[in-house]
């Protein structure tokens, strides 16, 4: 099963020149930089609220496309790591730590050892069969959450703030939130690309490719393997904590499969293993979203069918689009 | 008490595990002999139970309205395949993925934008309706065990028509090694419309089924396709055989589970505890079956041969 | 990049366009589940608020209204993001909404924050009638445990000893069990939870069945409780075993329920055949508006309307005082559809509540009709954990 997912991968992320291949996420960052300074002609909190979620849940999407992308592995379970974060806010909340520190902490750490120890078990398992194991883990955690009636239960919770820097309440500014998201999104790109290029990543794309070859070159592929699940599982983690603080508000809803099938879209319509996609993919998701159940009630009658087309007439998602077009 | 308990939740098992039995093996040949990624399999249930509704209420008679939703899925489902999945076949899993969930958005909407939001009426037929005194002072819908019965009929047909026809050593070849059939100078494309289309027509005929007890609403289909994705992944993929073990399998761990999780658990724990223990892990226990099954069998427990 | 510049210009020129009217029309932020298998509730809140703005001719005190609808796709991640978009983008004078409990704990925070009126059509948790009551929240509904204390104070009159009770497993479901049992001193005999979504109750049924309690109570929303009333029906035991329940059995669910739920109980504080002029008028225009019977989401609905239209004539159209505009909506002085209405301190309604029954009508529909006064001008049990002073 595993084998049919390589094909188009490869072909997206054949070498490209330096400056161009940089150009794009650097442009796209600085897109979002740019923001806060003409929002103020569109509601300035509504605007950054949504760009600040294309940016938290870009985030969720390029760690997928960590492990997707450059692993072929497919996690149908990637949102319990976003819940685990943001429980991890809400729950330390609830006994009185509101420290920034510790709360991430636990969100980060919390969620890599959940990935070590599911992506053990997991990894045993190739192709569809992984697919469902995975969902199984975040269908697991998703229940156990909505049991914990201590916490809300199915209701979630609603933090009394954001968390503390050093006991300031530094993250209620508009603004200050948005550029630490956005610096959460930069360091954790910068982190994968240099995890992609490194010999980690080659020895991770290789094991896509052919893992019988990497395991004769005397690579255990489990590990590579595993390390990037728990990297992945850890960015996620990080995506949870600042959806938490955004939100101020911790529900079993931000773990649903539901939402980890709309991960799973957001990084193959952008373009699956070129991180950056991710980002793009994600923001197409959730403008195109709000922009459309703007128009109309029924507007997932026109939002599927885009779906459908993009696969149709454009292979590799949004970027393999853009790709086609300038090379025409 | 605790034994007719026990025979009544079994049934009921039995029940919900042959509905699942039919939307999953649909599944599992799409997904066996296509290499077929459809999450668009749940909402085909969906449009069946739709169809069922609609027709009933212009016949006035469930048995009209449900054989006239037979076709009528079929008809739909071969629709679908010749506008979309056809197109889909050599691409890889996710790139069906993208475009069988941009399906589910659509018709999740479309049977509202038609129907409307409401949940639409479907009568127990006559004939069926009341219950049955199967043990004393224990009562069992006729429906159920028309369910019951309808299920295992199509169990059997599927069983001869796989084992014993032309086309089902087709299918069995297909799903053990697709593009020899193809070779072979079998039309692989029509073989694949025959299979999809009766995939879709079982699903149909599910949801077709159930509308008379369950409520037809948009989505119903959704949570159903992740047990049907669980059912043919512990039966391993490709095996009809595999997918109707693992249907009954999942409709009596997750029925007798939720029934009966908190009482086993108060054996351990106190009663208080145990209630709240229970409630929390009995939907779980159908992720912890599959994570177990497949911990010890990678491949399912009746892997189709490569 | 350059899409994404031109989404923000269109954001901005929609958001510029918009706060040019803002000094003329008055803007009320409808944010309703409208997707999803809930959708219906969501739709008749919206339809009953709609109807009751062309009823007041296009105006809500005297001011034109500009309706802004939203999905909160019941994902509360995904309501918080619509509800700054209500406040940042449209600067709405008053949020109506939501539907369900989970979506509003949620976005009560960013609301009431901003100082904005949020007036709940439906959804009332405890918490909000209780400790975190604010001045800026209004429920023209009920607390959610009223419905089910109703219903227990009904399980109690009639001297019922042994109730079997079913909930779904999540916070709600357990509220509503406690508001049951607040009133009812009688022997529980099960106190079952199911999971949320749970599509079939056999082997509830057949529990049931076994113990043979003198009657049920159940809390099973949209289509679990299609599907409770009609296996309930099918098994036989709906003449046998009385059906208490709130929110399984109104007019969302009827049209799909039909002769199954006939005869079965709910708690309200409302039903379609509630005798008044102003009820008869509402419920004949909105049966000609919209070919459905109106539920009580679509009473609240048509009631959250008047109780804009009545503050913003109290301060003779003006929304810029605040601590005003809320004085004119604590004073409730609009005639609801449901007779006698006023606030509680913790801004949620004093107000009568019936047990009511699913029937059918001459005309082949169906509805809830009242059978009895069960309280009289009722509080809930949390608005003296309220400490709001005005």
């Amino acid at each position: 099963m595993a084998d049919t997912l390589d094909a188009p991968i490869s072909a997206a992320v054949r070498p490209k020149p330096v400056l161009r291949a940089h150009l794009l996420p650097l442009g796209l960052f600085l897109a979002f930089a740019l923001v806060p300074l003409v929002a103020h002609y569109g509601g300035e909190g509504y605007v950054l609220s949504i760009i600040t979620r294309v940016m938290i849940l870009g985030l969720a999407a390029l760690s997928l496309d960590l492990i997707l992308g450059f692993g072929a592995l497919v996690s149908f379970g990637h949102a319990a790591f976003l819940g685990l974060g943001a429980y991890a806010v809400g729950i330390l909340m609830a006994h009185g730590v509101e420290e920034a520190g510790p709360q991430l902490a636990v969100a980060v750490g919390g969620s890599a050892l959940f990935a070590l120890v599911t992506g053990a078990i997991s990894l045993r398992t190739k192709g569809v069969y992984f697919i469902m194991i995975t969902l199984a883990f975040g269908q697991m955690l998703y229940f156990l959450a909505t049991s914990l009636s201590a916490y809300g239960g199915d209701d979630g919770l609603t933090l009394p703030t954001k968390s503390l820097v050093f006991g300031s309440d530094l993250l209620e500014r508009g603004l200050v939130f948005y550029y630490l998201v956005l610096g959460c999104l930069v360091a954790s790109y910068a982190l994968c690309r240099s995890i992609v290029a490194s010999r980690f990543g080659r020895v991770l794309r290789g094991t896509r490719e052919n893992p019988v070859r990497m395991q004769a070159m005397g690579f255990d592929p489990l590990h590579y393997q595993l390390g990037a699940y728990v990297i992945a599982g850890a960015l996620c983690g990080l995506a949870g904590f600042l959806l938490a603080n955004q939100t101020e508000f911790v529900s079993p809803a931000y773990m649903t499969w539901q939402r980890s099938g709309e991960l799973i879209v957001m990084v193959v319509l952008g373009g699956l293993g070129t991180l950056h996609g991710a980002i793009i993919g994600a923001a197409a998701f959730l403008i195109l979203e709000e922009l459309l159940s703007g128009v109309t009630e029924h507007w997932k009658m026109i939002f599927g069918p885009m779906l459908v087309l993009v696969v149709l007439f454009a292979r590799g998602g949004i970027l393999g689009l853009a790709r086609g077009r300038s090379r025409d | 008490m605790t034994t007719t308990l026990l025979f009544v939740q079994t049934l009921n098992g039995l029940q919900f595990g042959l509905i699942l039995f039919l939307i999953a093996a649909g599944l599992t040949l799409v997904f066996g002999v296509m290499d077929f990624v459809n999450l668009a399999h749940g909402v085909q249930y969906m449009v069946g139970a739709y169809f069922a509704a609609a027709f009933t209420a212009y016949t006035g008679s469930f048995l009209y309205g449900l054989l006239l939703a037979l076709p009528a899925t079929l008809a739909f489902g071969l629709l679908l395949e010749v506008l979309v999945f056809r197109h889909l076949y050599d691409r890889d899993h996710l790139d069906q993925v993208l475009a069988t969930f941009g399906i589910i958005l659509f018709l999740n909407q479309g049977v509202k934008f038609v129907w409307g939001a409401a949940p639409l009426f479907v009568p127990v037929p006559d004939a069926l309706s009341g219950s049955i005194q199967i043990m004393p002072g224990l009562l069992y819908p006729v429906y159920r065990l028309a369910i019951i019965g309808a299920g295992l009929g199509v169990a059997a047909l599927l069983y001869v028509l796989v084992n014993h026809t032309r086309v089902g050593m087709l299918v069995r070849a297909g799903a053990t090694n697709a593009p020899m059939v193809s070779a072979l100078g079998v039309d692989i494309r029509r073989l694949f419309m025959v299979v999809f289309g009766f995939g879709a027509m079982l699903a149909g005929f599910a949801g077709g089924m159930v509308a008379p007890i369950l409520s037809v609403e948009p989505g119903m289909g959704d949570n159903l396709l992740i047990l049907a994705f669980v059912v043919i992944v512990i039966g391993g993929i490709g095996s009809i055989r595999g997918a109707f073990i693992a249907a009954l399998l999942i409709g009596l761990v997750d029925t007798l589970g939720r029934g009966f999780a908190p009482a086993l658990l108060r054996v351990v724990l106190d009663p208080g505890d145990a209630s709240q223990t229970g409630r929390a892990v009995a939907p779980m226990l159908i992720y912890i079956l599959m994570a177990a099954v497949l911990f010890f069998r990678p491949s399912g427990l009746f892997p189709v041969k490569r | 990049m350059r899409k994404l510049a031109s989404i923000l210009g269109l954001a901005a020129a929609i958001g510029g366009g918009a706060s040019a009217e803002a000094q003329e029309k008055l803007k009320v932020g409808l944010l309703l589940t409208l997707s999803g298998p809930s959708a219906v509730l969501g739709q008749q809140a919206r339809d009953g608020f709609q109807l009751a703005v062309k009823d007041l001719g296009g105006k809500l005190g005297g001011r034109d209204v500009e309706v802004i609808v939203v999905d909160d796709e019941l994902k509360p991640d995904v309501a918080i993001t619509k509800v700054k978009g209500l406040l940042e983008r449209d600067r709405v004078d008053f949020v109506v909404g939501p539907i369900f409990s989970n979506v509003a704990v949620a976005v009560h925070k960013p609301i009431v924050d901003s100082k904005t009126f949020f007036i709940s059509p439906n959804a009332g948790p405890s918490n909000l009638a209780g400790k975190a009551c604010n001045p800026y929240f209004y429920a023209v509904s009920y607390q959610n445990d009223q419905n089910h204390e109703v219903m227990g104070k009904v399980a109690q009159n009639r001297g019922y000893k042994n109730v079997y009770l079913l909930a779904p497993n999540y916070q709600a479901g357990k509220d509503s069990l406690a508001g049951f049992k607040r009133h009812f001193t009688g022997n529980v005999v099960e106190e079952s939870y199911v999971p949320l979504n749970t599509l079939d109750f056999q082997s509830e049924l057949a529990k049931i069945a076994s113990m043979n309690p003198d009657a049920i109570f159940t809390f099973m929303p949209g289509g679990m409780g299609v599907n409770l009333v009609k296996q309930y029906r099918a098994a036989g035991l709906a003449d046998r075993i009385p059906f208490l329940s709130a929110f399984t059995v109104d007019e969302s669910t009827l049209p799909a329920q039909q002769d199954a739920a006939i005869g079965m109980f709910g708690g309200s504080n409302w039903a379609p055949n509630l005798d008044t002029p102003e009820n008869k008028r509402f419920v004949a225009a909105y049966e000609q508006a919209y070919n459905a019977v109106p539920g009580s989401y679509s009473m609240h609905g048509y009631d959250a309307a008047l109780l804009i239209d009545s503050a913003v004539k109290a301060t003779g159209g003006k929304t810029d005082n605040k601590d005003a505009l809320g004085a004119a909506l604590r004073k409730a002085d609009f005639k609801s559809l449901r007779g006698d209405f006023k606030f509680g301190t913790n801004g949620f309604p004093i107000q009568d509540f019936y047990a009511v029954k699913a029937a059918k009508r001459p005309d082949g529909k169906f509805q809830t009709e009242i059978v009895e006064k069960v309280f009289d001008n009722s509080t809930d049990a949390y608005a003296k954990e309220c400490a709001a002073t005005n």
